[in-house]
């Protein structure tokens, strides 16, 4: 099972021509991930990597039954991609790029909100590493052997603190189900609650964990809805316990701009909450182990 | 990116808010020319510095002769302002406002944002006015109005008359207040201001709503398209050492600490900091060097890390996706090589060829302390920053 994405996911890469699209929809490719094609207004009709591209994403829909698309285009045009490929049907979007302005991501959001639910595309991202099923598919910028196939969900706004906690969890022989980064920017397209909800439906994943970091409600409102709504085990680590309040710590999002919004602040709402509590980022792997070998 | 008052003034005029008569002042003779041409008998000399709260820091003095004027400006200029926004360092004033006296009689509050939870923009309004609105939060969250506006429809008339009500505008100023809410909106909208925030925004006696304040931030990622928003930029109100690695296209954050820390990725970087501060350290900044880490780039950024004089250890931590860990730490061998290196590295690599960037730097015959863990990483790199201020001391006697 794992979430959002497997084997048989039709993927198409948004941005495919260029030169980070062309690396990472080979990498995905190498991975086995079932990439179907690409769009590049344009130079549709012409092969890439062997696949088609289309101009648009309603044709690579149509023509290839594009379920799951990757977003490459430049921040100016990101949020023009992400709309058209919820016009078109794509189930699932995964938006890499940084740098997309808040208020476009703002008309994003507004724009899928459009949709009834069932018929709304989910939206990971902008500025993430994407999600990975691993053993099964990639659509994202990881790499994909720090990944062992198990039964432990991953999501958090950061690419390369979720590829420690993979690296910590495999030294100690755990598996992953599926790894989801949501992206470190203000507005984005899933908060961890919505992944959270999926990972509970998941019968392959059997705990949860969260990273999170300073800045925005959505850890907090993870905590809530966990528990209110779970039964699996969600294990929290919230990067940022020593950032000073009012700076922006690298990521457009992670900025404290209120007192609620500090890691120790985070860290005891969602202890109060019942989610269990990774200390420091050096114990992802040993606190998920205790956890496992609890159930 | 913040601006300073008097630019955001001059911006919301061309939007319909109204401001009191001022200029802009480099010295005391220009203040109090400023003052002249203003003309009247009370004037606001106003230090322009990006941060709130520039009364209690003696940055804002109201003169009534042309001589209290010249002291003001005289006092302000040059002086470094702490406030609780600016962080101990506090900011140097290099510009003054001079701003004709307002009569007052009622101050409110008005802002809009963008807000995080509901992903549209907020109007806040309050008419208890010149108080900071975090403090009114918790004092007195009822005296706050909210009203949340939909994208793609705009603010709306009835929603700005609501505020104005709310705010007890009066019935007669209530079409120039509608008119200064929706120019808010627009102004905020179509520059990609994050944050617009009017603290006063005042009735006068005469019965004029005057913006006797105002504060705007902008979001960096639209700066692209923002051209005029991006020449306000005054960078003696930005630590140096961010604007030097953003001219060199790094991302960098400034700390108070003395371990210098290069990272792959903001995630990691928060982590390792926060592993540093376990460990007993303290951070002096993090750069983060994204993810195609070339050998010239690492050089540009170990130059960069040690640029800050108080750095007396260094961290290199990267995990390895799209990059490789030994061109990585052939980047690192080759940086060090052309750099005089006087504190110690410390360098911690994990991903892809982790056993071949291990093997290059271990081989490399540099004085480079490896680990293999963040724990060891950053318990080396304390260890490391303790020795050589030791080490420092002894040297000093």
């Amino acid at each position: 099972m794992a979430i959002l994405i497997d084997q048989t996911t039709r993927i198409i890469v948004q941005g495919f021509t260029g030169k980070i699209g062309t690396f990472h929809a080979q990498d995905m490719i190498n991975y086995g991930s079932h990439v179907v094609g690409g769009i590049t207004p344009g130079k549709g009709g012409q092969k890439h990597l062997g696949l088609p591209v289309f101009n648009t994403v309603k044709e690579a829909v149509q023509q290839v039954g594009a379920e799951a698309s990757i977003i490459f285009v430049p921040p100016a045009f990101a949020a023009d991609s992400i709309m058209e490929a919820a016009e078109a049907g794509i189930k699932y979007c995964v938006a890499i790029t940084d740098g997309v302005p808040t208020q476009d991501m703002m008309t994003v959001k507004n724009f899928l909100r459009r949709f009834p639910e069932d018929q709304r595309m989910i939206l990971t991202g902008p500025n993430c590493a994407g999600t990975i099923s691993p053993g099964r598919a990639m659509l994202g910028i990881m790499p994909g052997h720090i990944y062992m196939p198990g039964n432990v969900g991953i999501v958090g706004r950061s690419g390369t603190l979720g590829y420690e906690a993979a690296a910590q969890m495999k030294a100690l022989g755990i598996g992953v189900s599926t790894s989801v980064g949501i992206g470190g920017d203000p507005i984005n397209g899933s908060a961890h609650w919505v992944i959270l909800e999926k990972f509970e439906r998941d019968p392959d994943t059997k705990v949860v964990v969260m990273i999170g970091e300073i800045g925005g409600p959505q850890e907090v409102d993870a905590g809530v809805f966990a528990n209110e709504n779970m039964k699996k085990p969600v294990i929290a680590y919230i990067a940022g316990l020593t950032a000073p309040e009012g700076r922006r710590m690298g990521h457009a999002g992670a900025i404290i701009s209120s007192a609620s919004e500090g890691a120790a602040e985070k860290v005891a709402r969602l202890r109060d909450l019942g989610v269990i509590i990774c200390p420091t980022p050096a114990a992802m792997g040993a606190t998920v182990a205790e956890v496992l070998a609890k159930l | 990116m913040d601006i300073h008052e008097y630019q955001a003034k001059e911006i919301l005029s061309g939007y319909g808010v109204k401001i009191a008569e001022g200029g802009l002042a480099y010295s005391p003779e220009d203040a109090v020319q400023r003052a002249r041409d203003i003309g009247g008998h009370v004037w606001a000399v106003k230090a322009q510095i990006h941060s709130g709260a520039r009364g209690k820091a003696g940055g804002i003095k109201i003169c009534t002769t042309h001589d209290e004027v010249s002291d003001a400006a005289e006092h302000m200029l040059g002086r470094r302002l702490v406030t609780h926004q600016t962080g101990s360092a506090g900011k140097v004033c290099g510009r003054l406002y001079v701003e004709a006296g307002t009569d007052i009689a009622k101050e409110l509050y008005f802002c809009l944002l963008v807000d995080r939870s509901s992903e549209r923009v907020v109007m806040v309004g309050s008419a208890q006015g010149g108080m900071e609105i975090e403090d009114l939060a918790e004092n007195n969250p009822e005296a706050i109005i909210k009203i949340y506006i939909e994208p793609a429809v705009g603010l709306l008339d009835f929603q700005a008359r609501e505020m104005a009500f709310a705010l007890g505008i009066d019935s007669e100023v209530m079409s120039h207040a509608v008119k200064t809410i929706k120019g808010c909106y627009r102004a905020l909208r179509e520059l990609d201001c994050s944050m617009l925030e009017i603290n006063p925004l005042v009735i006068t006696t005469g019965g004029e709503l005057i913006a006797l304040d105002a504060k705007m931030s902008f979001d960096d990622n639209a700066l692209f398209r923002q051209t005029k928003i991006s020449e306000l930029r005054d960078k003696t109100q930005e630590d140096p050492r961010e604007m030097a690695a953003a001219d060199r296209g790094l991302s960098y954050v400034g700390l108070d600490g003395d371990i210098g820390c290069m990272i792959n990725g903001a995630g990691l970087a928060m982590a390792t900091m926060d592993m540093i501060k376990l460990a007993g350290g303290e951070p002096a900044n993090f750069l983060d060097v994204g993810g195609g880490a070339s050998a010239e780039r690492t050089e540009k950024a170990f130059r960069l890390v040690l640029a800050d004089k108080n750095v007396k250890a260094m961290l290199v931590n990267i995990f390895a996706g799209i990059n490789r860990c030994d061109w990585i730490a052939e980047g690192v061998v080759q940086a060090v090589r052309k750099i005089d290196m006087t504190v110690p590295l410390i360098v911690r690599l994990s991903g892809t060829n982790v056993e071949e960037g291990r093997r290059i730097i271990a081989e490399s015959g540099l004085p480079i302390i490896t680990a293999d863990t963040l724990a060891e990483a950053a318990e080396k790199a304390v260890q490391a920053r303790n020795e050589q201020v030791a080490k420092e001391a002894a040297q000093e006697n």
